[in-house]
């Protein structure tokens, strides 16, 4: 077991490098001088070489990564050009929101779309069955953005329960800063109930084929009991695995959703740095959405043998 | 109650039908047996037959389209369960009546320990409490011969073996000493001499307890040993009930005589002998196949040793049985033969060549004179591909064939095989575990190998298939002429097709020789072992018949 977990955590590692390799190289590659931006129109070609030489940006590439690896190890994101602001204590900020959001959606959407998918697939056939999988059809091919905007136009216009525009940091009003996450929240969970229930039906579906399903029945257990003690740790695996999938790709921002409800999230931070060539802001974005990807799905894979004691050998 | 008296039955089944849906098609059809308290009754039967639904009807398990019919009787201690409520059912399963299952693999929850598996239904029936579970759990497993009892608790079923597995599931069942025990094909899945042991155990602790049992199997030879009387069934019907003996000895229905004439027999005019020609096919010399080891991160793995120095020499047109128990290396050293597998050291010559020094393109030219056929035909043929292309892809590495020639090719190994040659647009579903294993035989033949090997050909099949694939091995054989390997732990099957036996044990070629020398004088204790539990389970009446 120990051999296992330490397995899993050293091979993290090369994964987040690699990564890094990737980052730094793709940000030299997109066209635009980062220097030229910053300076603005009026500049001239002899104050761009200076400044691109202030920004250390001469040197050969090799030495450039190098010396970027060495800040960021001793956590240093560098500064971001537009503003000078340093850029891990922006990006920690950006992130808590979307965290926030993320997180509390997911466990919504999981809470109820794993028992809802369980009971549909112990109901094969049925009514139930039948309007699961077409609600979950339903929300599956509804744009996100679209149900964040009728979201916002019901209880935000119409009704007038939650504001619809802004942000209030936790810090500062915590009861204020709830009523603007629960708009988004609502949104993405209802974005991530359907493909969570249809992984939950079909591995449920598979399990309750299984014999040693019938043999627990055979004991005399009841159906429930069949049902949650039985089928439900061993089902719900590969549900297990999509969460992580979902979790890790939705921490690394929601663009889209921070969009539509105006919220200054990490995926906004990252879209608005990339237009405005802000390179340390990027860099720093997307190594740590990466960061948050692998360290997640650590998690998920570290949890595995719970699900299947065969995993960790 | 006096003596002469008949004492109530305690399982009285009185015309149980099984349907599909609103279909009214019945998958069994008006059967009716009884089984007197303390006796075991065997139903037997090739799949599809109905007999696991019959047994499943009893306990209300059947799969969802599946429903007894109304007029049927299920009289459990004077009880009817047909019409008893889920609540009674509840009860009755685990607590009165207890099931065993054929794959012992799938049937004990991989994600629970089996202390908690076993503690179950004790909870439930006997409403025992946590120390004196574990106090039961823990007699039943010594009871058992299982080492380590309190370890065993707290494992997870994959670390057992089949024939563990199926033990541990018997002794759970046991716990609550049910009136009944239900084993559907405890055994199938298990290798002789575990098959032996685990049916011993389920005769010895049933007859402690005083327990019914309705045994549920497709071998007829092995139930005559165990049990008194046999129902045989035949698509959904009773078509003979009757003392075992009986039925084996004189078996009245055209279908139980074709299943009585199934059980192995030596075939006529005895093993072929080819050692007297000049050059061996193929020649092993020390052959020694590691496994890698498990490692860590930080550690070396240590390999495992699988087979430990095998030498023997296979000749033009025999077929040489390689028989043993399951871990015995015999799958090993046949896919070592054919390249599957790479040998850690040792000599494989082919015809004199020297096969482990050879390029891999020098191996793929050579594979077309080695071809394989697997055990399970239901996963060695891809489920997408038609069957004529299956059978045809061999051909495609002739660059020089036409379509026409390779359409005709096939057609001729399809009536080679015993399949229409109209089968060819078919998917590997539609076809029956017979046609299936004819299909993968008509692959390994297309380009007529030298050499075939057979890894346990026969043994997810039927005996009458068993049967009748045999036949086909033995009769394509003499027509075409190739060496067979035939891998196996079914002596029953070994001696229908072997002209020479290779016995092997934890990696090692314990006894080799003459197909009669072996069986009849067996000189390694192993093979021993092996063919008494064999002549047990096949031949108790055989030479009756």
């Amino acid at each position: 077991m120990i051999r296992f977990v330490a397995g899993r955590v050293l091979w993290a590692i090369p994964t987040i490098f690699v990564v890094s390799i990737a980052v730094f190289s793709m940000m030299r590659m997109i066209p635009g001088d980062p220097a030229a931006v910053m300076l603005g129109d009026l500049a001239t070609p002899d104050q761009v070489a200076a400044m691109r030489d202030q920004m250390g940006m001469d040197a050969p590439i090799i030495v450039q990564y190098v010396r970027w690896i060495e800040q960021i190890v001793a956590g240093d994101f560098g500064r971001s050009i537009l503003t000078n602001d340093p850029v891990l204590p922006l990006m920690l900020e950006r992130f808590s929101v979307s965290a926030s959001i993320v997180v509390l959606a997911v466990l919504f959407a999981t809470l109820i779309a794993v028992p809802a998918g369980m009971l549909a697939a112990w109901r094969q056939g049925s009514f139930v069955d039948i309007g699961t999988v077409g609600l979950a059809t339903l929300l599956l091919s509804i744009p996100s953005f679209w149900l964040g905007l009728m979201i916002l136009l019901v209880f935000g216009l119409y009704l007038k329960w939650f504001p619809v525009i802004g942000y209030v940091s936790f810090a500062t009003d915590p009861w204020r800063a709830a009523t603007f996450l629960v708009m988004p929240v609502l949104t993405l969970t209802l974005v991530e109930i359907g493909v969570i229930i249809r992984m939950a039906r079909a591995s449920a579906i598979e399990v309750a084929r299984l014999e040693y399903i019938t043999h627990a029945r055979a004991k005399g257990l009841s159906e429930a009991a069949v049902m949650w003690r039985h089928a439900f740790k061993n089902a719900f695996a590969p549900t297990w695995t999509l969460l992580g999938l979902i979790l890790g790709g939705l921490l690394g921002g929601i663009a889209v959703t921070e969009t539509v409800f105006t919220l200054p999230g990490l995926g906004r931070l990252l879209v608005d740095a990339i237009y405005a060539r802000d390179y340390p802001i990027v860099q720093g974005c997307i190594l740590l959405i990466s960061a948050i990807y692998v360290l997640v799905n650590l998690i998920v894979d570290l949890c595995y043998p719970f699900f299947d004691p065969r995993i960790a050998r | 109650m006096s003596n002469q008296e008949q004492p109530l039955p305690v399982l009285d089944v009185r015309n149980l039908s099984v349907e599909i849906g609103r279909t009214g098609r019945k998958v069994v059809d008006d059967l009716s047996f009884a089984i007197p308290s303390g006796e075991m009754l065997a139903v037997v039967g090739e799949s599809g037959s109905g007999k696991t639904m019959a047994a499943r009807s009893i306990l209300r398990l059947l799969p969802v389209p599946l429903h007894v019919a109304p007029a049927s009787r299920i009289f459990f201690d004077g009880d009817d369960l047909a019409s008893a409520s889920d609540k009674h059912m509840r009860k009755v399963r685990g607590g009165k009546i207890g099931m065993v299952f054929q794959e012992p693999m799938v049937s004990l929850n991989p994600s629970m320990t089996i202390g908690r598996q076993m503690a179950e239904a004790q909870r439930i029936h006997l409403g025992l409490g946590r120390a004196e579970i574990r106090d039961r759990s823990l007699a039943m497993l010594e009871r058992i011969r299982i080492q380590n009892p309190e370890k065993c608790l707290a494992a997870y079923p994959h670390e057992f073996s089949g024939g563990m597995r199926q033990r541990i599931m018997l002794a759970s069942v046991m716990l609550t000493r049910p009136r009944l025990l239900i084993a559907d094909e405890p055994t199938t899945a298990l290798d002789t001499l575990v098959q032996r042991d685990v049916l011993d155990l389920m005769a010895e602790l049933t007859s402690e307890n005083g327990t019914a049992v309705l045994l549920i199997s497709h071998d007829l030879g092995m139930v005559s040993h165990y049990v008194k009387n046999v129902v045989v069934m035949h698509s959904g019907r009773a078509v003979e009930t009757g003392p075992a003996r009986n039925v084996l000895v004189s078996p009245q229905h055209s279908y139980t005589r074709r299943l009585v004439d199934a059980l192995p027999k030596r075939t006529e005019g005895g093993a072929r002998d080819t050692s007297a020609d000049a050059e061996p096919l193929l020649e092993l010399r020390d052959v020694v196949v590691d496994y890698p080891g498990r490692g860590g991160f930080f550690m070396r793995a240590e390999p495992k040793r699988v087979v430990k120095g095998v030498s023997l020499t296979i000749n033009r047109g025999e077929t040489l049985a390689l028989v043993g128990g399951s871990g015995s290396g015999k799958t090993t050293l046949g896919r070592a033969i054919i390249g599957l597998v790479r040998p850690a050291s040792g000599s494989i010559r082919y015809l004199g060549r020297e096969l482990l020094n050879e390029s891999a393109a020098a191996m793929r030219d050579l594979r077309k004179d080695v071809q394989i056929i697997f055990q399970d035909p239901y996963s060695s043929l891809d489920p997408r591909q038609r069957i004529g292309s299956i059978v045809g892809e061999p051909l495609l590495l002739d660059k020089e064939m036409t379509p026409p020639a390779r359409r005709a090719r096939v057609e001729e190994v399809f009536l080679d095989v015993g399949l229409d040659p109209d089968f060819m647009r078919r998917l590997p579903h539609q076809l029956s575990g017979g046609q299936r294993q004819r299909v993968a035989i008509a692959r390994a033949i297309v380009r007529n190998p030298a050499f075939v090997v057979a890894d346990e050909p026969v043994s997810a099949l039927d005996m009458t298939v068993q049967k009748q694939i045999l036949h086909l091995i033995r009769k394509l054989q003499a027509k075409h002429g190739f060496a067979c390997l035939f891998v196996s732990h079914d002596l029953g099957a070994v001696e229908q097709v072997a002209d020479r036996v290779a016995v092997m044990d934890n990696g090692n070629i314990v006894e080799i020789g003459n197909r009669d020398d072996v069986f009849d004088n067996p000189r390694n204790a192993y093979t021993k072992r092996l063919l008494d539990a064999a002549m047990l389970l096949d031949r108790k009446f055989a030479g009756a018949a």
